[in-house]
């Protein structure tokens, strides 16, 4: 059983998985570009995991909530957004959602954390899916169940680079490359946020322990309010994204799901795990749909990111970067 | 004042012991039973039996054994939708396959199936725990779901995927009408029900119990992790797969690899924690909550005489359940179930509390 | 300590009043014949689910308005939320099966697959108009089947018709982007035998539900250049295949959707990105001028009876294909009526109207839906009525057609439904009925 624990085990599967990766050049009919296209491609998609991701693990570190409501949040925001967009100008709007999503988070410590507050994971975990529920039915009835065009100005047409290098060249999308910046500047901000103003110094002693932290004086129901409200505002990030991918449309919360497996292999509470388990998952999910999908029948590429994640659990079951857990009895 | 239990003196051990040590207690269970055996089909109508009660109690089962699994032994799993599509595809090719074996046996290595795929995916349990093994569960469901989808195989090469399941007859007695649909199910799920309770109660159920409250502590005194967890997710994933292929065969029919998605298992997931952990009869009242509640208030306006869109009536319903979940969690946060107990002591102690 | 208290009394009695509900009332009208309206206006289909039922439910009140009713018996019909779930779909039906419906149109593969049996029990008609089990063309084994206007399989050989004319399809190659569902797997056979009869090769690539992430999907079509892209996905699938075809320069002129991929909540969140997208159509696009639109206007949105809140829907893709699906209802009880008298009329005689139907351009154009649906004539071995559709492209604004009419193969199609339709009959030991003898 031992053996997972081993240092060495941890750097074979490394090797292991990135000789995985590099090992359809190898194979007769791939070309270079290609595999080039699907790392990119991968590693685009990635990002776009870890913002759904970010906003799980803001929450899971300062109130040790699994908050399932991250996708349903994404999409009130995202549909506050679009639908307020039609009345006022992007800003205006923007600023109006941003309050909207503040008075959310405001809601929910007031009404559902707060009498819930020291009960156990799971039960906050159940609580937040009562959350979901209602923001589905509420931003259904306010905003409606429609589709909307949510158009930011990203540009949609892909570029070719390197052409003179390769046949073809290689394609990147311009709408993936400007959201991988936007979600790499957030990373940062949040970081800087964590780590350097005395809220983030509070929330990180609230993640450690909720009485300790009371108990020091740090005032918990306001962190908590702070804290949903970044996840807030994450999530409407993260909404304007996908939303001008995919449409403004109930779908958009769905994109929870590819959130799940990024939060584990990165752990629950690291914020750059949440960044760097997206990169692994998106880069994994890419080349195993398109290198070995045609194999099986394709359409693996969603249980290939759980595989994944759980091939990395058995070494570092508290993922990548997250905190190491010590039992006592 | 009639729930009282004075004057009730064991004097064996047995007698302790037994299934239901307070008089009432049985009587009640008993009179329950009679009425669910015999006065409910004589009352209930046919869209009773075939929307409510029968999926109803098929998703009991179901969220017996899941709460077996996170209630009794405190392994968190996501991958219940998957475990029931083992049952009900392992049911239904050995049922195509052997059409002369007899259904019950079927189902016994239907759920058997869900067992032996169960304890594999169950084996990360030992090293990886809370959350992070919900997610990982997850893993085992979109595998199936996707194993199902793809390998033909398992759908007898349907083109399209969806299978549908051949007539339900047991030693040549043909179950068609709804009630006796109903009372195959019933059977069942109290057969069961008798099982699990037993297990829980038992060496087993303790070393399960011990693990869930603090696995260090129960390795320390002596219960081996391996053998508690893998047995844990044997025996529910057992039941999980039995419900899989009764909700096949009974309730659907016909079904696709859809019917048991994610969402399914996050459905039974719900039941579980609504119903009170680690609660038997918490299963039945979460299955009731999650079932039940969302077609009532969904009929709700209409019983009411108001009249509304279809789409308002649903966020309405999506809004009323999320909420009602929460006010359910800050009232009591173990749960239905314990709800049931709180009420129980103060009958107890009624009409004189103090 | 009280308070608490009071609160979990409180949640008791609501647990309590919850478990026992009401009782349902079960009061058939009775100069009335019933419809279910099995719909999906919320969760992640409803952008194309909700004009569909406001179509549908239109063109039954305007019947109820300006007619009277169907031969004077009015059309009384309820609502039922599916939310595209299969489970909530069987329970809409039980729900409403005790007020003794003629027909149900539940637009959904899945809950079509899950009713196929229980509808022969109960004597219900079970139309799917344009979707369903493409072997339930073959009436003498699905009787209670009728994928009206034409299945899958018919959709298939269409487009392959379309791109064919194009140039011959000998070694080239077709891939088809479907979503991973029996939905999206329906076309799969007739495509295979069409493989073989020109000589294509014939890539699958599924898209798991709900088709939110396509990257790599279209990666694959990148990297393996297929000459045509058949699209079979549904909701938001359909407009993030496009996008992504986009992010992978494949040019969309090279793109077929199936005729669920082909309606307006499609294409809009693609904006400019779906310029130049086809789909197969079902004989009918986005026409809003037809005289069943004037009417609709007139009897129902000019008195605010209308059922969408937006007027500009009325008229749309999805709300044209509600509007026939409940035509074709509605014309199967008309003649049921002509063979069993004007009254209210039971599921097995609207199963017999189903069966006999027969729309000729007369009989289209004095109903106000000529151009929008081609004559149709069902008979026992096909309960499509007719298998014809034309393919239209989206301009950046609105749908238009861009080939003539095409009619699918039954020379090629027939022994593949046969085949199909037999094994389901041996199976579920079914007789099939022989067809020569139906009257």
């Amino acid at each position: 059983m031992n053996i997972f624990q081993q240092k060495w085990m941890t750097n074979a599967l490394f090797v292991i998985l990135a000789a995985g990766a590099v090992a359809p050049l190898f194979a007769a009919d791939t070309r270079l570009p290609q595999w080039i296209e699907v790392v990119l491609g991968g590693l685009m998609s990635g990002v776009l995991y870890s913002l759904v991701a970010l906003g799980l693990v803001l929450i899971f570190k300062a109130s040790g909530v699994f908050n399932f409501a991250q996708g349903a949040m994404v999409l009130f925001a995202a549909l506050s957004l679009v639908r307020l967009m039609e009345k006022m100008p992007f800003a205006v709007a923007l600023a109006v959602t941003v309050v909207i999503m503040i008075g959310v988070a405001w809601l929910i410590e007031r009404l559902v954390l707060r009498p819930l507050v020291n009960q156990e994971g799971i039960v906050l975990f159940m609580a937040t899916l009562g959350i979901a529920y209602f923001l589905d039915g509420l931003g259904q009835t306010i905003w409606g169940s429609d589709v909307y065009t949510l158009d930011v100005g990203m540009p949609k047409e892909p570029k070719i680079l390197l052409e003179n290098v390769f046949e073809g060249g290689i394609l990147v999308g311009m709408e993936d490359v400007i959201a991988a910046v936007i979600a790499a500047v957030l990373v940062g901000l949040l970081a800087l946020f964590f780590q350097k103003t005395p809220t983030g110094r509070a929330l990180r002693a609230v993640a450690d322990d909720h009485q300790a932290a009371q108990s020091i004086g740090i005032p918990l129901n306001r962190i908590w309010v702070i804290v949903w409200s970044v996840s807030g505002i994450v999530a409407l990030v993260a909404g304007i994204i996908w939303g001008s991918k995919l449409g403004v449309q109930f779908s958009l919360q769905l994109v929870a799901l590819k959130a799940l497996p990024v939060v584990i292999l990165g752990g629950f509470t690291s914020v750059p795990g949440a960044i760097v388990g997206g990169l692994i998952i998106g880069l994994g999910e890419k080349l195993s749909e398109v290198y070995l999908g045609p194999y099986l029948g394709g359409g693996i590429e969603n249980w290939f990111a759980y595989v994944l994640a759980l091939v990395f659990l058995l070494f570092r079951p508290e993922g990548l970067f997250g905190e190491k857990h010590i039992d006592r009895v | 004042m009639i729930y009282r239990e004075a004057g009730q003196y064991k004097t064996t051990y047995q007698a302790d012991q037994q299934l239901f040590p307070i008089l009432q207690d049985k009587i009640f269970v008993l009179m329950l039973l009679g009425f669910a055996f015999f006065a409910v089909p004589l009352l209930a109508s046919e869209y009773l039996f075939r929307a409510i009660l029968i999926p109803f109690l098929i998703l009991t089962l179901a969220a017996i054994g899941l709460n077996i699994l996170v209630g009794f032994c405190g392994q968190v799993s996501l991958g219940t939708g998957g475990f029931m599509a083992v049952g009900a595809y392992a049911a239904y090719n050995l049922a195509i396959r052997l059409p002369d074996l007899n259904l019950i046996v079927v189902f016994i290595l239907a759920g058997l199936a869900a067992t032996v795929v169960g304890v594999l995916f169950g084996l990360p349990s030992l090293r990886i725990k809370g959350f992070y093994l919900a997610v990982a569960t997850l893993a085992a469901q979109f595998f199936l779901d996707w194993a199902f989808a793809r390998i033909g195989w398992f759908t007898n090469y349907a083109p399209s995927g969806s299978v549908s399941a051949p007539a339900l007859t047991i030693f040549g007695y043909t179950f068609e009408s709804p009630v006796q649909k109903y009372l195959l199910v019933l059977s069942i799920v109290c057969v069961f029900t008798l099982v699990a309770r037993n297990l829980t109660r038992g060496a087993i159920g303790r070393s399960w119990m011990a693990m869930r409250d603090m696995d260090v502590a129960a390795e320390v005194i002596g219960i081996r992790p391996l053998y508690a967890k893998v047995t844990a997710f044997a025996v529910s994933s057992f039941f999980v797969g039995l419900a899989g292929a009764l909700w096949a065969f009974v309730y659907l029919g016909a079904w696709e690899p859809l019917a048991f998605d994610v969402n399914r298992s996050f459905q039974l997931l719900f039941m579980v924690i609504i119903g009170g952990l680690g609660a038997l009869l918490g299963s039945f009242l979460g299955a009731a909550f999650i079932v039940i509640l969302p077609l009532m208030l969904n009929q709700l306006p209409g019983w009411l005489g108001i009249s509304m869109s279809t789409a308002l009536i649903s966020h309405i319903e999506f809004m009323t359940f999320g909420a009602l979940i929460v006010f359910f969690l800050i009232v009591e946060p173990h749960g239905l179930a314990r709800l049931w107990a709180i009420g129980k002591e103060k009958l107890r102690l009624w009409p004189f509390p103090h | 300590m009280n308070q608490t208290l009071k609160v979990k009394a409180a949640a008791v009695a609501l647990a309590v009043a919850g478990a026992l509900g009401a009782a349902q009332d079960a009061m058939a009208q009775a100069n009335e014949i019933f419809v279910p309206v099995l719909v999906y206006r919320t969760g992640a289909y409803a952008p194309n689910g909700a004009p569909w039922a406001d179509g549908f439910v239109d063109y039954l009140k305007l019947v109820n308005e300006r007619d009277g009713g169907v031969n004077g018996i009015k059309i009384a019909y309820e609502e039922c939320e599916t939310g595209y779930a299969t489970d909530r779909g069987v329970e809409c039906y039980e729900r409403l099966k005790s007020k003794k419906p003629v027909a149900v149109n539940p637009l959904s593969t899945g809950i079509t697959f899950a009713l196929t049996e229980k509808v022969a029990a109960d004597k219900i008609v079970l139309m799917t108009t344009g979707y369903g089990r493409a072997d339930s063309v073959d009436g003498s084994v699905f009787a209670w089947n009728f994928p009206f206007l034409g299945t899958y399989w018919d959709a298939a050989d269409m487009l392959i018709q379309h791109v064919a004319k194009k140039g011959s399809l000998k070694g080239k190659k077709i891939a088809l982007v479907y979503h991973d569902s029996p939905y999206g797997k329906e076309p799969i056979p007739a495509l295979e035998e069409h493989a073989k009869k020109h000589g294509f090769t014939f890539l699958k690539l599924p898209v798991t539900h709900p088709g939110v992430e396509q990257k790599a999907t279209w990666l694959q079509v990148r990297q393996q250049r297929p000459d045509y892209v058949f699209l079979w996905g549904w909701g938001v699938m359909n407009s993030t295949s496009i996008k992504e075809a986009i992010a992978v320069s494949y040019p969309r002129l090279q793109i077929f959707g199936g005729w669920w991929s082909g309606g307006e909540p499609d294409v809009l969140p693609a904006e400019a990105a779906a310029k130049g997208y086809n789909s197969i159509t079902l004989g009918h696009s986005s026409e809003k001028d037809r005289p069943v639109h004037k009417d609709l206007m007139k009897v129902l949105y000019d008195k605010g009876k209308g059922t969408s809140a937006k007027k500009e829907e009325v008229g749309s893709v999805m709300y044209n294909r509600g509007l026939i699906s409940a035509m074709l209802l509605v014309e199967s009880i008309k003649s049921a009526q002509g063979k069993y008298g004007k009254r209210v009329v039971t599921g097995e005689e609207v199963r017999w109207g189903a069966e006999n139907l027969s729309l000729d351009a007369g009989k289209l154009k004095a109903i106000g839906f000529d151009g929008i649906v081609q004559p149709l004539k069902t008979s026992c071995t096909d309960h499509a009525g007719v298998h014809r559709g034309r393919v239209h492209t989206w301009d950046g604004l609105q749908w238009s057609y861009t080939s003539d009419t095409y009619e699918a193969d039954y020379k090629l199609l027939r022994p593949l439904v046969q085949a199909s339709a037999k094994k389901y009959a041996d199976e579920k030991k079914i007789t099939p009925r022989d067809c020569s003898k139906e009257k």
